[in-house]
């Protein structure tokens, strides 16, 4: 008990660092993800080519790859990011390719009737995509999201090969420091608290939006 | 009055609609009747808008209109789908009052005693705060004519109204726009049932699919 109160500080310290790379990308990557599904659905081929080239080198290369190349490839055509913004950086790139997939299949699944029956009563365009169709594309694509969502908490451990701080690196250090396992146990302890949280907030989330279907 | 002058409408160079010529009065009914295929459909869709058309004019009250291009005026073509199309993650009430109140920015209270009162008419009272998925076909068809009626078309136009129903409910939508008739609606009514297109018609259409 005491060695767990004494490495327990380092572990927070990294926790804080884990969930600051969690909050940012998601913050940031799912509008960016549902600007870049739209852009996937226009009928303005040379930028769904773009897109879709983008999407198949993010979902196509792994993240940990990614991140090596923004942290260390980057700066050789003189773009330089610090450690924390690199490793940003990587993570938006990276899910917001899938999070714009998810949302293409949540807009490819609205019929066209509903657009047409927009149409009709004259509702312009944006009005139809704010009242009628987001609105059903949230609740189809709240489960794919919620999965993203738990990867992300698991996946932010990768930031340690750009040598950040996180969750994972803390337990690493004090387990090589001391010789012993306990330190992994209580980060895959701390691991399982975040991610029951986040599956709890879906929960709920899932539940708010079960008023129809 | 509606009137469509050498209408015709091609898909891959097929010709759909060669040349349709027709009027319909106001405050009258017209059915179109025809086997699947025929192009039924299809004509509706270009006199609400929701298709182009490759040739010919529509004269609305004798002058030219494009339905394609028809906004920001009071010509509103209301239509009433096959399967409705009601949005269903809003209420039967917001489902009708969403357009008058965005559309024609009218004052949402002067919307809602509209709204109340019409769904009161087509026998939907109690049913306002529901959601789609927990009415009836019958229901959700009314609710789809109440949100149309809302915008207050000059012509309400029908997809095979009574496809989607029950056999018994057939007598129940003849009712319904025979009295909208009666109010002095002007209305098309797209349907492969011709006992149903005989009891409510003014004028037939009969479309036959072309050759070629």
């Amino acid at each position: 008990m005491h060695y767990v109160s004494e490495i327990l500080p380092s572990l927070i310290s990294g926790t804080g660092m884990t969930l600051s790379i969690f909050f940012w990308t998601i913050i940031i990557s799912i509008p960016l993800g549902i600007l870049v599904g739209l852009g996937m659905m226009t009928r303005f081929k040379p930028l769904t080519w773009i897109i879709n080239i983008y999407v198949w080198l993010m979902r196509g290369t792994p993240l940990l790859l990614q991140l090596i190349f923004v942290f260390y490839g980057l700066p050789i055509i003189g773009v330089v990011f610090p450690r924390y913004e690199a490793a940003l950086f990587a993570f938006i790139l990276n899910y917001t390719a899938y999070f714009a997939e998810i949302f293409r299949g949540g807009l490819q699944a609205i019929p066209a009737g509903q657009y047409e029956s927009a149409r009709v009563l004259r509702l312009t365009n944006w009005q139809t995509l704010r009242k009628i169709v987001i609105p059903q594309v949230v609740k189809i694509v709240l489960p794919s999201i919620g999965n993203e969502v738990i990867n992300l908490v698991k996946d932010s451990s990768l930031v340690y090969v750009i040598g950040l701080g996180d969750l994972l690196r803390a337990g690493n250090v004090a387990m090589a420091r001391d010789v012993t396992l306990l330190p992994m146990v209580l980060v895959a302890v701390i691991y399982l608290l975040l991610t029951a949280v986040c599956t709890l907030v879906l929960r709920r989330l899932e539940k708010h939006y079960s008023y129809w279907r | 009055m509606l009137e469509l002058k050498n209408i015709s409408k091609k898909f891959d160079g097929k010709v759909i609609l060669d040349n349709v010529n027709l009027t319909v009065q106001d405050g009258q009914i017209l059915t179109i009747v025809g086997p699947s295929g025929a192009g039924k459909t299809t004509l509706l869709r270009c006199i609400s808008g929701l298709a182009s058309v490759d040739g010919g004019q529509f004269l609305l009250d004798g002058k030219p209109f494009d339905p394609a291009t028809n906004r920001d005026n009071d010509s509103v073509i209301g239509v009433v789908f096959q399967d409705f199309q009601l949005f269903p993650n809003l209420t039967v009430l917001q489902n009708v009052t969403l357009a008058p109140t965005m559309v024609l920015k009218k004052n949402a209270q002067t919307v809602t005693t509209e709204a109340r009162n019409l769904l009161q008419r087509l026998n939907l009272d109690g049913k306002a705060d529901l959601y789609p998925y927990e009415l009836s076909g019958g229901q959700k068809q009314r609710v789809a004519i109440v949100r149309a009626l809302a915008m207050h078309p000059k012509l309400l136009c029908y997809d095979e109204p009574t496809s989607a129903l029950d056999p018994d409910l057939r007598h129940e939508v003849e009712q319904i726009i025979l009295n909208l008739k009666q109010e002095g609606m002007t209305q098309i009514v797209v349907t492969h049932d011709i006992p149903f297109a005989e009891n409510i018609a003014d004028q037939m259409l009969r479309v036959e699919p072309k050759q070629n």
